[in-house]
């Protein structure tokens, strides 16, 4: 029944939910527009009734007592009662799940990510596990975005622009930060939105349940998938000679800024690839390959 | 108070006025304009949302020579920058220039001293002081738009860091905010004390107008919240220009250089103290509205208002609570359980008292004789309007739900259901209302019908699929409408219907100026009627229209009776004026 309820949920036009906690927020978010749309609809009808039994023509003469009855009370409770339902029966248990219970380190892939005017920076541990130090007189725009201190911890650190990775049925444990300004890490299917504030590391929690294959072979027949008009802020001709590949990380999970960060913020997308745990290894392994070959150039 | 015989120079009487008629019209006048500014700005960021970057229609040239002035590319269209810049300053001017100044300024100033039997308000020369500092605010704001880099970009919260780190544009922002923040203040005062002291004999708090009421509470929230955002406001100026670190926390980086500054300090800091002020700021959008709303339903149902009582009890709770609501706007920030519980909670409590309200308009309807005209539809328009708006509300004040819809359309869907359809609608309904009663003219009846149906219409296709593209998880504030994001893609269809809605509803207000022009331009009948909604408040019962120049009573009115005494068993006409002594000695 309650399930059936919330079904409503199918019918607002939320993003495909690909997280496993976005069930229940979706499942919330179709109960409160019932209330909604109940309490819309009982109004409208009893305003529109009104209005017909009570104008001018039909009734010459108001009534100086009005309404006499208390009916309107008890819509008043009701709507107390609901509230209250959904505040502490759901709401505030919901909160303390999605946001203050932070889950253990080790049980959890970890990631920072680094918010900038306008791109997402992903720092990985590396194999050791811990993440470097940074520092922001080492920042360089071209080589070092964030600054790591490239000994220690962080010789085997990997440090991507806008690719952030992830393996499916796993927690993530994003630790969220930002150089400059306010940003704000929004992924929609993820059912995840999260401000990056400067001098703030905020962690961000939540488990993928689909990966970018399966979300795509699931939008096969919509306007992401096939985009038109200017092409995802591309342009019809670059997109036309994108290989698949490339569509697809378009046209898969993006991280979106939620919060003006300037006048970029319109484009400021990362894209989120999530992957079975031996295709996420064999991309760790690759970047981490990388890192090795830069190092012999010695230029990174 | 200055004495209503001797002649008074045109500028005394017409510029530097201390009259509250005329500095009411004033402020309507100069607010209007602005509105339509506001208006504007949005219809030229429409363009770019529904067609990105191609030059904008008819005023391309316009746009192409402000953007090269600013110091941006453009063929004509509204570059990036550029939209940043209009979409802040339409947030600004269409709170700060446009509605507060409307409906505290224009209606609060002309309506109040005529509703409780004042001779002017209590301190007239403040009174001339707040509308020639909000002018002054004004033309800094518009200054602002011609310095390199435009005016300010940061939204109209101005967040830190990115609005000290902003160009000039936010500099004058911070200055012209001071004014129309001293400005509000001093007009809030005077109506705080106006009210106390100046009501006429016999006129107890309980028979005060309802819409009196929502003034009163409508100026305390002003003068209370906003203090804590004028001081902020010198904060972040002082950031911005000697270099201290308020709202700036140590080891910023922008475009690769480290930022000279001590740091320290906490951009958080600044969104309390903003919301602070800005949340009880949309109660004062809106009350004022609610108080128009009362006076047109009670009199065009015939019949008293239902639960007066509990309709100012809900206001003045209304406004206790909306001090310590401010922080659903910020549950994004990394809000821990304990302060997102004491929100959320405030937040839903704060939603019964404005049930109430909007439950005692819908019942005030039963039993009535209702007359169908121009106010009477806006105000019958606006209740389901703020309905949608209320009730957008409450997805958004539950913490969880607002993980998914937090700086959405479907936030903006929202409060504009509230200010647009909302405020916006109650503005029209108290200017047809009043209009006779500062001219001594009606406005035409066809062309105000005509004015609002379209008006409704076209307010409805801008801002219902905002709730969608919202739901869709498209975020606020994006120049190009959300075309680079993945997850706009299936919405962004909805983007022209929304800006040719935008469009028709600037030409539906067309029928509206022609009225206000031509029936200005009419003359008027040698003796007006004083009363032509046959009213029962004072402001029509004892005064002529327009009403006379300075002391506006030709002898103090004493009042008998509560506001709204319409079909009195008994009486002989419909109305019992607040001042007849008898119910049948008229
Ligand atoms: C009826 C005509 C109006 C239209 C078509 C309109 C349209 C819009 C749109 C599309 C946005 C979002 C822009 C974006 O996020 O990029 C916006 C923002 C906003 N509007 Fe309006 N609006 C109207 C009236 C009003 C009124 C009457 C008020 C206030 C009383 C208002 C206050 C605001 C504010 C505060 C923002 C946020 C600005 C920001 O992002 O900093 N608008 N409006
Ligand atoms: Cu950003
Ligand atoms: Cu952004």
């Amino acid at each position: 029944m309650i399930e059936y309820l919330g079904k409503i949920s199918d019918h607002l036009g939320l993003p495909v939910n690909a997280a496993s906690h976005g069930l229940i927020m979706d499942l919330v978010l179709g109960w409160v527009h019932w209330v909604m749309f109940i309490l819309f609809a009982g109004w409208g009808l009893y305003f529109i009734i009104a209005l017909i039994k009570f104008n001018s023509k039909s009734n010459p003469k108001a009534d100086y007592n009005g309404v006499q009855s208390h009916y309107s009370k008890f819509a008043e409770y009701g709507v107390i009662i609901v509230e209250a339902f959904l505040l502490v029966g759901l709401s505030i248990p919901l909160w303390s799940q999605l946001r203050t219970t932070v889950p253990d380190a080790d049980a959890a892939i970890q990631v920072r990510v680094i918010a900038q005017q306008f791109a997402w920076n992903i720092h990985y541990p590396g194999a050791d596990g811990e993440f470097g130090d940074t520092d922001i007189k080492l920042v360089d725009e071209e080589s070092n975005p964030i600054g790591l201190v490239r000994g220690g911890a962080g010789a085997d650190d990997i440090v991507t622009l806008n690719q952030l990775h992830l393996p499916v049925n796993q927690q993530v444990l994003i630790h969220l930060t930002s150089k400059d300004v306010i940003h704000s890490f929004g992924i929609p299917e993820m059912r995840v939105k999260q401000d990056a504030l400067p001098g703030m590391t905020i962690p961000v929690y939540f488990t993928p349940t689909m990966t970018s294959a399966e979300f795509i072979n699931k939008i096969k027949d919509t306007n992401r998938y096939s985009p038109s008009g200017n092409y995802m802020g591309l342009g019809q001709e670059t997109w036309e000679i994108l290989s698949e590949e490339k569509k697809n990380e378009f046209r898969g999970f993006q991280i979106a800024c939620a919060q003006l960060c300037g006048n970029s913020h319109y484009k400021m997308r990362g894209f989120l690839t999530v992957e079975t745990e031996e295709e996420f290894n064999a991309w760790l392994e690759e970047e981490a390959e990388y890192l090795e070959e830069e190092d012999e150039d010695d230029d990174w | 108070m200055s004495d209503s015989h001797h002649e008074e120079s045109y500028w005394r009487k017409y510029i530097f006025s201390t009259d509250h008629k005329t500095i009411g019209i004033q402020y309507g006048i100069t607010a209007l304009l602005f509105l339509f500014f506001g208006f504007s700005l949005m219809m030229v960021m429409r363009w770019q949302l529904a067609f990105p970057d191609q030059a904008v229609p008819v005023i391309g040239g316009l746009i192409q020579w402000l953007a090269e002035l600013n110091g941006f590319a453009s063929i004509g269209n509204l570059p990036s920058d550029l939209y940043n810049v209009f979409g802040a300053m339409h947030g600004t001017i269409m709170i700060f220039l446009g509605v507060v100044p409307l409906v505290v300024g224009a209606f609060g100033n002309y309506i109040v001293p005529l509703q409780i039997g004042a001779p002017d308000m209590a301190f007239p020369k403040l009174n001339m002081t707040s509308y020639w500092v909000y002018f002054i605010g004004g033309v800094i704001m518009l200054v602002s738009f011609f310095l390199p880099g435009g005016a300010a970009n940061s939204g109209w919260t101005s967040y830190p860091p990115l609005s000290v780190i902003a160009t000039t544009g936010q500099t004058f922002w911070l200055l012209g905010m001071v004014f129309l923040i001293t400005s509000s203040l001093l007009g809030s005062i005077n109506i705080i004390v106006t009210i106390i002291q100046l009501r006429a004999p016999g006129l107890t708090w309980m028979r005060l107008p309802f819409f009196v009421w929502a003034q009163f509470v409508t100026s305390f929230l002003l003068v209370l919240a906003f203090p804590p955002l004028e001081a902020a406001g010198f904060l972040q100026l002082m950031d911005r220009v000697f270099d201290t670190s308020f709202f700036l926390p140590s080891g910023l980086v922008v475009g690769g250089e480290a930022l000279d500054v001590s740091g320290g300090g906490s951009p958080l800091l600044w969104q309390h103290l903003f919301w602070f002020l800005a949340h009880p700021e949309v109660y004062v959008l809106i009350l004022p509205g609610m108080g128009v709303i009362a006076e047109i339903i009670a009199n065009n149902t015939r019949k008293p208002i239902w639960g007066y009582k509990s309709l100012v009890y809900s206001v003045v709770f209304l406004g206790f609570m909306s001090f310590i609501v401010w922080a659903h706007h910020m549950f994004m920030t990394g809000m821990g359980q304990g302060m997102s519980i004491f929100f959320q909670t405030t937040t839903m409590i704060i939603s019964v008292p404005s049930v109430i309200i909007l439950s005692c308009f819908m019942l005030s309807l039963w039993g009535g004789s209702i007359r169908f005209n121009t106010p009477m539809l806006f105000a019958l328009g606006w209740i389901p309007m703020f309905g949608i708006g209320g009730l957008t509300g409450l997805p958004l004040g539950l913490s969880t739900l607002d993980i998914h819809l937090h700086d959405t359309y479907y936030v903006i869907g929202h409060f504009h259901y509230v200010v647009a359809p909302g405020t916006i609608f109650a503005i029209f309904a108290g200017i047809y209302y009043w209009f006779p009663k500062m001219t001594g003219k009606m406005l035409d009846e066809t062309l105000g019908k005509i004015h609002f149906f379209f008006s409704f219409i076209f307010m409805n296709g801008i801002f219902w699929p905002m709730l969608i593209q919202g739901m869709a998880g498209v975020s606020r504030r994006l120049a190009d409408g959300g075309e680079s994001y993945a997850h706009a893609q299936g919405t962004l269809h909805l983007n022209e219907f929304m800006s040719y809605s935008a469009w028709l509803l600037a030409i539906a207000q067309i029928p509206f100026i022609i009225n206000l022009i031509r029936t200005l331009l009419r003359k008027k009948a040698a003796e007006p009627d004083p009363n032509p909604w046959r009213a029962t408040t004072i402001e029509w019962t004892d005064t002529t229209s327009p009403p006379m120049g300075h002391g506006n009573f030709e002898k103090v009115p004493t009042v008998y009776r509560g506001p709204y005494e319409y079909s009195v068993p008994g009486d002989s006409t419909d109305f019992t004026p607040q001042t007849s002594k008898l119910i049948k000695d008229r």
